[in-house]
């Protein structure tokens, strides 16, 4: 479903933060994606949620070369994936309601449908009596539910997740970690950058492994 | 936190309506269709008064015959009114009473002038028939040779150069409309890259969660037209209240000296259709600077 062959990445005339990337993901796998800070992780999933294009080499997803496609059929792919922000990126005025309808009603969905919804996923990650609260109002870890509710509202074939669960005590951590199983067990592929190895090891899902801009996959057997 | 129906949807995720930047758009557009619409009205009236004085080039001469002490008036203009309609292309030839005459002079001579028995000269209105192919110089010579003193004074001259000014003044109305509607759409340009610049982050998650940049467009659009409508129709209102406030006093003022401000009903629509033509401008413009930005992003 996502194939990395020979990738590299640079900021502007900046140094290469990627090299050489290579790897596959197929569908409904799941894998971490773990590294020190400044590895690239953030860059790497830049580049799968299609915010970036590579400066060399060739990336694949959904059977289309993304590092050479048009912008024009960049929406239409970016539908097919959802991403959990670090920083959540909740739009402030908008309700719980309303952020999480954002990529339905952007696809253009009917609103009817969309409210039921959204209502119903709400109430599963246990926000059904938050669903006209704004962001202000909510604490960190309702905020991240909002946050990944919002990435799954439109069944994403892949979920990227950037720290999901960096945000929130271990317990909040350890129910949003079988919320993505859930997901996963429906068939979605999720790549979920982490610091805490103490999910890498609890759940033994692969891992792409970042250093210094280069990748290595590791099978994170126990 | 009041309960919302299924129907209803937040105004915009860009929330355009609550930026500060556009705020001054509205009074902006709405001074800029009040001048379109004075510099419209102006054209259009013109228009009328053009075709009147086209009109009056092509059928119209008036015979003066000069009062010569020892030659009665009255049957000199008979003769020359003879003379007149004896010929082939004059549809019409009607002395002016001595009291028309006068009223005419009034203006310029006072009462007291015209009371102490001024010669005056007389009058002849002459009306000519259309398609005439009549000469002008070989008709004042057949009325000089009949009744001496007879001269006409044909108006074509300078209502030709009246005409020049006045296709001039349109012009130059059509120009003010045209220089006033880019005026405005550089005003909506600004004004939307303002918008744009503000929320970069929000436009930048809209596109990563698959938003097309006519999603994004859509939305300035709708705000833009808000604001241009709300503009125009303030701008529009005064714009009439003032052109009605000069056709009162240009009436006041008394017909002849004035043109007057001669607007036809299809002219008020004409000036009525700026306003809603003010918004579609601003849509455009809103629209081709959204999607012009956003190639520049991913």
């Amino acid at each position: 479903m996502v194939r990395f062959q020979n990738v590299g990445m640079r900021y502007g005339p900046g140094p290469e933060v990627l090299r050489d990337v290579n790897f596959e993901l197929s569908a409904g796998s799941f894998h971490f994606l773990a590294g020190p800070s400044g590895a690239g992780k953030t860059s790497l999933l830049k580049l799968l949620y299609l915010a970036h294009r590579p400066s060399r080499g060739l990336i694949t997803m959904f059977g289309q070369d993304v590092s050479t496609a048009s912008r024009a059929a960049l929406p239409m792919l970016r539908r097919r994936i959802g991403v959990v922000f670090q920083d959540f990126r909740l739009l402030d005025h908008l309700t719980a309601l309303d952020n999480v309808a954002l990529p339905l009603r952007i696809a253009g969905a009917d609103e009817k449908r969309t409210r039921e919804h959204v209502v119903e996923l709400l109430t599963w990650v246990g926000l059904g009596d938050k669903l006209d609260a704004r962001p202000a109002t909510l604490s960190g870890g309702e905020k991240q539910r909002v946050a990944i509710a919002r990435a799954v509202i439109a069944r994403p074939s892949l979920l990227l997740a950037d720290e999901p669960t960096g945000n929130v005590d271990p317990e909040m951590a350890q129910r949003l970690m079988y919320l993505f199983v859930e997901l996963n067990k429906l068939g979605t592929a999720i790549v979920f950058a982490t610091h805490d190895t103490h999910l890498l090891q609890r759940f033994r899902f692969p891992v792409i492994r970042l250093r210094n801009g280069q990748v290595s996959i590791d099978r994170n057997a126990a | 936190m009041s309960a919302r129906t299924a129907s209803q949807r937040p105004a915009s995720d860009l929330q355009l309506e609550a930026d500060g930047t556009g705020r001054f758009l509205p009074w902006a557009l709405a001074v800029m269709v009040f001048l379109a619409a004075l510099a419209l009205a102006g054209a259009l009236a013109l228009d009328g008064s053009i075709e009147g004085w086209r009109r009056g080039v092509s059928s119209k001469l008036t015979v003066q015959i000069a009062d010569r002490p020892g030659e009665p008036l009255a049957p000199r203009i008979e003769k020359a009114l003879d003379v007149l309609r004896g010929i082939p292309g004059v549809a019409a030839a009607e002395p002016l009473e001595r009291r028309a005459v006068e009223a005419l002079l009034e203006p310029w001579l006072g009462s007291d002038a015209l009371q102490a028995d001024l010669p005056l000269p007389g009058l002849i209105d002459v009306t000519l028939a259309g398609n005439n192919a009549l000469s002008v110089d070989a008709l004042a010579a057949r009325l000089q040779a009949a009744v001496p003193g007879a001269r006409i004074d044909d108006p074509k001259p300078w209502l030709d150069r009246l005409i020049q000014l006045g296709r001039l003044l349109q012009t130059l109305g059509g120009g003010i409309v045209l220089l006033v509607g880019l005026a405005s759409a550089a005003m909506v340009i600004f004004a939307t890259r303002a918008g744009l610049a503000a929320r970069r982050d929000t436009i930048e998650l809209l596109h990563l969660i698959g938003a097309e940049d006519g999603y994004i467009a859509k939305q300035f659009q709708r705000h833009v037209a808000r604001q241009a409508i709300r503009g125009g129709i303030v701008g529009g209102v005064i714009a009439v209240l003032v052109l009605l406030a000069i056709q009162l006093l240009a009436s006041r003022v008394g017909a002849g000296l004035l043109p007057g401000l001669a607007l036809a009903w299809w002219h008020w629509l004409a000036l009525m259709i700026l306003p809603i033509a003010a918004a579609l401008l601003a849509i455009f413009t809103a629209r081709l600077t959204v999607l012009g930005e956003l190639r520049a992003m991913l």
